[in-house]
């Protein structure tokens, strides 16, 4: 049992470049080529790549908030190529500071590069979810993938475009940059007194490792029932067969449940879209609604007991009413 | 009883890996075997640990209630059982019950005539917690530095010991940790996305298969990795999140003290750049 695991494909044919037609009027596809380091642990076959007009506007759009992005830090260490690769990491592209509120046109130094780099990206994203809807309806499937996408857009104009709108500023949105948007995030955690008090950031993280359990539950299920082939899930679906009941009396005699072929991609699809859902939610409540996460739990009851350190708190407890809680 | 239709022709004796037959039997939809048994012996006394720790700690407020692990000064030694000896109890019930629990899973693997990989990926989430409560503690010497069992606590145990390095993000091992995360809830959106919209087509379709979540994936991203393939990665990104997770916190006090941003410093010192 143990000689096959199913990790690679062994065998690789080879034939004509596999496609299925497009609606009269679309464009043509581009390339298709085979590789076979690719083959050995996915398809083959790289392309044929739809690019469309779309697609074009979308790439163009994304190629120009790059390029700001990547000049911008390029010219902040005065053009030095060596110092500019020495210190990527560090370098970003800040939005524009606090006192420019919303000021749709700021100096370009001063966030004006952060908001065109970022009105072209959006455009960018957005377009590219429009060609993944279009391109499901093309091949006449469902368009899951793209509401799916739609979510993870949402999370992103959460941090961008709605937050800092109705905060009044656009200095409150996520710089570009590597270590910029992780002292971002850890800025803005401390600032609203920890998001780990965030009801909705809790639910966001328990979606996103719940999604790692659930894929690496069903990856695991699927790869160890391969020689079945339950790899054919469609398949199994609209007429299940060993593999799949295989598969589902795993986990019903190990925890006296299971899914089903199709369920099991819709437990999929609602942990990873609510992942982000609830990840936007709990962004757009910080600093509008909510002040201080930590004194938001006191009030709720939820925050543990701390032991006695003998120091005065310096938060204003008074703020919610309550000093008995730290001593 | 409870049983699918299809599902007496699989309720066949064997393949256990031990206890023979004697444990070899259903209970409703469970499977038994000697490992249910010990999975059942080591999550109930652990449990009731919990509850005992409740009703002598300050709440029953489900969300406050913490079982604190012993204080520093115990080092690696038994504590007393109302001073974080419960705390070491209900972990090696924990460890003993997560076992356990691969273990029933490897048997009924076999009973299915499935290979190992469940057993295995989940080996992958034991090792996580086993590097949390008992590697990290042994090599700094203390059980204390174990998180705590509470709800609210065990997250002001990752802030604390988070802030203890400075700044957690810049951890190397959890940058990559965090990026397979996302990346797996991103691909998990998108395989079940595409069986979902193959499954579940535009009105008056026919339902599609993998010709068309292959032809989906390659006209818009340019390239499909295929049925096969897709379960291979997404098996590869959940597993790697969890073993870089482990990774980012045993080394941070065993092998890195200092704050996590400064440990860059060596990319900035390299020679090249003079």
């Amino acid at each position: 049992m143990a000689e096959y695991q199913n990790i690679f494909t062994r065998i690789q044919p080879r034939g004509p470049i596999q496609t299925v037609p497009l609606p009269h009027g679309d464009d043509t596809r581009l390339g298709g080529i085979h590789s076979h380091l690719f083959g050995v642990i996915g398809d083959a076959q790289i392309g044929p790549f739809y690019l469309g007009r779309l697609g074009l506007a979308s790439l163009i759009c994304g190629f120009i908030a790059f390029e700001i992005i990547g000049l911008n830090m390029l010219a902040s260490v005065n053009w030095n190529f060596v110092q500019f690769i020495r210190q990527l990491p560090w370098l970003g592209l800040e939005p524009p500071p606090p006192s420019l509120g919303l000021t749709l046109f700021p100096p370009m130094n001063e966030g004006g590069w952060w908001l065109l780099a970022g009105f072209f990206l959006t455009t960018s994203i957005l377009l590219w979810w429009v060609r993944m809807y279009r391109r499901a309806v093309a091949l006449g499937m469902g368009t899951h993938v793209a509401w799916a996408f739609a979510s993870a857009i949402w999370l992103y104009l959460v941090l961008g475009f709605i937050r800092p709108i109705l905060m009044g500023s656009w200095g409150e949105a996520v710089p570009f940059g590597i270590f910029p948007h992780l002292d971002w995030t850890a800025s803005f955690s401390l600032r609203y007194g920890n998001l780990f008090y965030n009801p909705f950031h809790m639910l966001s993280i328990a979606f996103l490792y719940g999604s790692a359990v659930l894929f690496a539950m069903h990856a695991a299920t699927v790869l160890a029932t391969g020689r079945y082939g339950a790899e054919r899930e469609v398949e199994q679906i609209v007429h299940r067969g060993t593999a799949f009941e295989r598969g589902m009396l795993f986990w019903r005699w190990t925890m006296g449940f299971n899914a089903t072929a199709e369920s099991i991609h819709r437990w999929a699809w609602w942990f990873a879209v609510l992942t982000t859902l609830t990840g936007g939610i709990g962004i757009l409540l910080t600093g509008t609604a909510v002040d201080n996460w930590y004194l938001w739990g006191m009030k709720h009851h939820i925050v543990a007991p701390y032991p006695h350190m003998g120091v005065p708190d310096p938060g204003p407890l008074s703020a919610i009413g309550g000093t008995g809680a730290v001593k | 009883m409870a049983m699918y239709n299809f599902e007496q022709k699989y309720r066949v004796r064997g393949g256990t890996l031990l206890g023979g037959d004697l444990f070899d039997f259903w209970i409703g939809p469970f499977y038994v075997g000697l490992f249910g048994v010990s999975t059942i012996f080591f999550a109930a006394l652990g449990t009731l640990l919990i509850v005992y720790g409740a009703a002598i700690g300050p709440t029953w407020n489900i969300w406050q209630i913490d079982i604190a692990p012993p204080d520093i000064k115990y080092g690696l030694a038994l504590a007393p059982l109302k001073q974080g000896g419960l705390w070491q109890i209900i972990t090696i019930c924990a460890t003993g019950a997560f076992i356990s629990w691969a273990l029933r899973q490897a048997e009924i693997s076999r009973k299915l005539g499935m290979t190992y990989h469940v057993p295995i990926a989940y080996s992958f989430a034991v090792l996580a917690y086993v590097t949390l409560v008992i590697i990290r503690p042994i090599l700094m010497g203390a059980w204390g530095v174990g998180f705590p069992y509470g709800i609210l606590a065990h997250l002001d145990w990752v802030s604390n010991t988070g802030y203890q390095y400075l700044h957690f993000h810049y951890n190397p091992a959890h940058m990559i940790a965090i990026s397979f995360f996302f990346t797996n809830a991103l691909i998990l959106a998108m395989h079940g996305g595409a069986i979902l919209s193959a499954a579940n087509p535009q009105k008056g379709q026919p339902v599609k298969f993998g010709e068309h979540e292959n032809a989906f994936f390659r006209d818009t991203i340019g390239y499909s990795i295929g049925t096969l393939g897709i379960h291979r990665l997404g098996l590869f990104c959940a597993l790697s999140a969890a073993f870089w997770s482990a990774v980012c916190i045993v080394i941070s006090g065993p092998f890195w003290t200092q704050g996590w941003p400064s440990w860059w410093n060596w990319w900035l010192q390299l020679p090249i750049w003079r």
